[in-house]
């Protein structure tokens, strides 16, 4: 195919992209932790509790 | 610390604000439907100036940030077709190589930006209208059905459309999927590789393409088709940003304050799913399509006139339609939640 490019290694970019992956894995995990901590007082401020969200 | 911190992602206080507000926005709303937000942030960026190729580079990357962490969640459900997302990620590989040539030849030509605008007013404007048109007409077939998703993968009926090219196209090798579905691997690898074409041309993920194809095309039952293309995003949009990377076109101060937003959105989405129905709200969201296509299409009037109040109007349309959306998920949920409470304490008492 016509302008078609196979990816070549480059350490520069592969550090660009793996740390959008950790920031990614690191969000998941951080805002898993602080809605388990947070999540029903805000619930309760929010909605008066008692809610599953 | 607000100065060390915008230095990182290099850019002004404002526009890091900007970034994380508007991740957030996208990640409610890629949280509810399962797919849509993601193709709102490429015309922003084009918006604010940034070059075609930083603008898709930057959006693809943020889309690849996006479905790793959802993809995280939906692993956990057993909702991914391993073997179906391998065959998809070869076919949508060449697509996206191609469709990223394809910006850069454009880009040298000095006609990307207009093009892909082009082609964004009419895909958005397109699936807006589809959209609005079955959520009017009370069908179920537009964004992704909560309801449908919670179905036993035996329980799920094939679309006629699907079952027609499964009789139809017999070319070996064929390939048995989740929910006993049996399909030639190369309707599989067409309908992947026109999805990554418009993936690399865009800069988007693909997903509110390649779900109604994955389901339609191939026949794959829709709580598989979720979790097989969240999979596939991660690896799609991973290469594509790779080599958008390469060509200096990801912008780290972009990506991260959007996904910073946006990971915290997707949760506030998800959760606000088992709260709303979707259908309650599908109207907003095919009418946050049309809205941004018009938006789309105003800049770039604007653009071609050199006029800036067209191009700023064009931008508050596109990152106002998505608040309205984003806040009525957030209205809907809790109006929801202080009625079931109310009910709650009456039912107590």
């Amino acid at each position: 195919m016509p302008g078609l490019e196979i990816p070549t290694w480059d350490p520069e970019t592969a550090l660009l992209i793996g740390t959008i992956l950790l920031e990614a894995v690191i969000l998941y995990v951080g805002y898993g932790v602080l809605e388990r901590l947070v999540g029903p007082h805000l619930m309760e401020f929010l909605v008066g509790g008692g809610s599953n969200a | 610390m607000l100065d060390t911190l915008t230095g990182i992602v290099g850019g002004s206080p404002e526009m890091l604000a900007l970034f994380v507000g508007f991740g957030l926005v996208v990640g409610l709303l890629f949280g509810f439907f399962g797919m849509g937000g993601s193709f709102l942030v490429t015309p922003a960026l084009l918006m604010l100036d940034y070059p075609a190729s930083v603008a898709v580079g930057s959006g693809m990357a943020f889309v690849f940030g996006t479905a790793v962490i959802a993809t995280l969640k939906h692993h956990d459900l057993g909702q991914v077709d391993y073997k179906l997302g391998v065959i998809m990620i070869a076919g949508t590989t060449v697509g996206i190589e191609a469709g990223r040539a394809s910006v850069f030849y454009l880009e040298d030509l000095g006609l990307a930006d207009g093009i892909i605008s082009v082609v964004y007013v009419f895909l958005l404007g397109g699936i807006g209208l589809m959209i609005t048109r079955e959520a009017l007409n009370g069908d179920d077939d537009g964004g992704i059905d909560h309801g449908a998703v919670d179905t036993d993968l035996s329980e799920y009926e094939i679309p006629e459309v699907a079952k027609r090219i499964q009789e139809t196209v017999r070319i070996p090798p064929m390939v048995t999927l989740r929910g006993d579905v049996r399909v030639s691997a190369w309707v599989i690898t067409a309908v992947a590789f026109s999805t990554g074409l418009l993936s690399g041309f865009l800069g988007v993920g693909g997903g509110f393409i390649r779900m109604p194809a994955m389901i339609y095309a191939i026949g794959v039952p829709t709580p598989v088709a979720v979790g097989t293309d969240l999979f596939e995003i991660v690896f799609s949009g991973g290469i594509g940003s790779y080599l958008y990377g390469q060509s200096g076109g990801v912008d780290l101060s972009i990506v991260a304050p959007l996904l910073f937003g946006s990971a915290l959105g997707a949760r506030i989405g998800s959760a606000a799913t088992a709260i709303v129905d979707s259908d309650d709200i599908k109207i907003y969201f095919g009418g946050m399509l049309l809205a941004g296509s018009v938006a789309v299409g105003i800049g770039e009037i604007g653009t071609y006139l050199g006029s800036v109040l067209l191009e700023t109007i064009g931008l508050f349309l596109v990152i106002g339609a998505a608040v309205v959306v984003a806040g009525a998920i957030v209205f809907t949920t809790l109006r929801s939640l202080r009625a079931t409470r109310r009910q709650t304490t009456v039912t107590a008492d």
